[in-house]
């Protein structure tokens, strides 16, 4: 394999786990915008995408489509009960106190993932084979690649279209521009928190699924995912819809590239230094709307 | 400062120090001294960090990595480079200082949760350094043979020398923390944690003690990074990792948000739940998050102030209901 095609190779894993960091930030994005938090509970989403997923097709051999509509729908509810219960009825209200309450939710679900599923590291089985496709270029990419983007670009296009189209995304736009306005005109802020957990973690579910047969999976291997998912977020600008794919597809890049060219150990350090220095020199992120707000 | 709470600070230092001192003639098997050494350590990283979460109202997932840096500062000039101890210490205080201002600049000036990003991905960068840098930090495997403190002649070589050496730190640093909060720095603090936008409008630069809060409780946590460092005589990067930043600030949750004593308590009880829990450690990551999780949905302010005010609450309302009746 000449320079171009491992050029090539690294590109397309790039994109295929930025896709991933993109939906997961997106999820990021639907409960900021709601809510004001940051959820870290967003990381155990994906591990539990990934674990039901397995747990359905490889423990009780489900049919996979069925399996992943269960798997997406289970850690959706999940998301749903995080917001019906803890949140909705912390004492206090503080941000503050909210985002360290994801963290302790997260904690929760990770130690009970890993009582239920163990530590071990377990396979999915492909969506489609593991026949390798061979590009243009020269390069080759299973087909579970594909999949992944286009799930991807299927869940932003539905994203897309329910937030610009149908009345409930308007609703949930309202509300994450001013929630008070928004209660003002009638619309329920509780029930548009309590979506924007449910759609959450619907989006981690789905990376934590569509990733899982290329990389195992493992009750936390969302850590990290989520980790670089909100990373992904900030990149591209907290709270954009756009930038968190731009970020998400940025951040893939530059850590398979960085992996690659550089040292595969190094790869995490690489994503993070790249987002310091982002945050440093463009702290909006890259699509930020304008300044952010000084003090 | 009114008097009377300056009087109840006499009282509640007096106190602390005659536990200190007297505290080891109670303490008969090792595996006590460790959990109270251990006790003091991440007492002086949750009194740093409880400054910043408790008053200026930002979060740091990082602070393993300050944590880190005091140890590894110590650990590598001491035994690579033959540094004196208690200079290596020094210096390892004043990178880190050095390194949390150069995150912290940034990072504070903006509204919003930057730090939070920011910390979590310096942590990262750190921990992946400390198994990586192997020809400086013995990587994954680790780095032995650290030399313990001495002062004079007195190596602080054994649990009951380290018990003495640690706490006198912990005595130290929540004086100092004390004391700031009492001084002009303070009274700043205390105005930006009640309202920013007032205490900006009073001409307090809310942003530059943001800064140096960040800064000071980096320093904190190198300090007792350094003394972990000597204690154990050992480090390798997973003591710390993303676990332990989310571990000290379960502690200053769960002992009250800017609560100087909540801090001694936070660590006291936490670390000790922790050490309790080493026979099985799979419940450990449990046992943190419905910690956690209880006292932020039940009290906020933390079990110290939060049983207080429910105790309080109690009262009035037996005094309410024995009004009532007649």
């Amino acid at each position: 394999m000449d320079f171009s095609q491992q050029i090539a190779q690294y590109i397309v894993t790039g994109l295929t786990i930025g896709a991933i960091y993109a939906i997961v930030a997106m999820g990021f994005n639907i409960i900021h915008n709601a809510t004001g938090i940051v959820n870290f509970a967003q990381c155990e989403f994906i591990s539990l995408g990934g674990m039901f997923m397995y747990s359905l097709v490889v423990l009780f051999k489900v049919n996979l489509i069925i399996s992943f509509f269960i798997s997406t729908a289970g850690v959706a509810l999940i998301g749903a009960l995080i917001e019906i219960g803890p949140i909705r009825h912390a004492r206090s209200k503080e941000i503050i106190v909210l985002i360290f309450l994801t963290i302790g939710l997260s904690e929760v679900l990770r130690g009970t993932a890993q009582e239920v599923w163990g530590t071990d590291n377990v396979g999915v089985p492909a969506f489609s084979g593991e026949n390798p496709i061979h590009l243009l270029g020269g390069g080759t990419i299973v087909p579970q690649h594909i999949w992944i983007f286009a799930i991807t670009v299927l869940v932003m296009l539905l994203l897309h279209y329910f937030f610009k189209k149908t009345l409930m995304g308007k609703a949930m736009r309202a509300t994450a521009v001013n929630r008070r306005a928004a209660a003002l005109a009638g619309i329920s802020v509780n029930r548009m928190t309590l979506f924007s957990f449910a759609f959450s973690g619907a989006l981690g579910a789905v990376a934590g699924i569509i990733i899982a047969p290329i990389s195992t999976t493992s009750y936390d291997t969302g850590i990290m995912l989520g980790l670089k998912g909100f990373a992904a977020a900030i990149l591209g600008g907290y709270g954009n819809f756009a930038g968190a794919i731009l970020g998400g597809v940025i951040l893939g890049l530059l850590e398979s590239l960085g992996a690659g060219l550089v040292s595969s150990q190094y790869k995490d350090a690489i994503a993070f230094s790249v987002l310091l220095l982002v945050l440093f020199l463009k702290p909006t992120g890259i699509m930020g709307y304008g300044e952010a707000e000084r003090v | 400062m009114n008097s009377l709470s300056k009087q109840k600070d006499i009282i509640g230092f007096g106190a602390l120090a005659v536990i200190i001192i007297i505290l080891p003639l109670f303490v008969e098997s090792k595996y006590y001294f460790i959990v109270l050494n251990v006790i003091g350590l991440n007492t002086i990283v949750v009194v740093g960090l409880n400054l910043l979460i408790g008053f200026t109202g930002q979060i740091s997932l990082g602070h393993a990595a300050f944590y880190g840096l005091g140890s590894y500062f110590s650990g590598v000039l001491t035994v690579n480079y033959g540094f004196p101890l208690w200079p290596a210490m020094l210096v390892g205080m004043l990178a880190t200082g050095a390194v949390a201002y150069l995150i912290g600049y940034p990072s504070l000036k903006l509204q919003g949760h930057y730090l939070v990003m920011a910390t979590l991905g310096f942590g990262i960068i750190i921990n992946i350094l400390m198994g990586e840098l192997e020809q400086f930090t013995g990587g994954h495997d680790g780095l032995m043979g650290i030399p313990p403190l001495t002062m004079g002649g007195l190596a602080f070589d054994n649990d009951l020398k380290n018990f003495y050496l640690i706490w006198s730190f912990v005595f130290l640093c929540m004086l100092a923390a004390r004391n700031l909060l009492n001084s002009r720095v303070g009274r700043a603090l205390r105005a930006i944690s009640g309202s920013e936008v007032a205490a900006n409008s009073l001409g307090v630069n809310t942003a530059d003690y943001k800064v140096k809060v960040f800064v000071l409780s980096a320093m904190f946590a190198s300090i007792s990074g350094s003394l972990y460092a000597h204690y154990i005589t050992f480090i390798s990067p997973s003591s710390y990792d993303f676990h332990y930043s989310i571990q000290v600030v379960t502690m200053v949750i769960v002992g009250g948000m800017g609560s100087l004593w909540g801090s001694l308590l936070g660590a006291g009880v936490l670390t000790y739940i922790s050490e309790a829990l080493h026979v099985a450690k799979q419940y450990h990551v449990i046992a943190y998050g419905v910690f956690l999780c209880l006292v932020l949905i039940f009290l906020p302010e933390g079990i110290l102030i939060g049983i207080y005010n429910l105790f309080l609450k109690a009262k009035t309302k037996k005094h309410i209901m024995k009004a009532d009746r007649h």
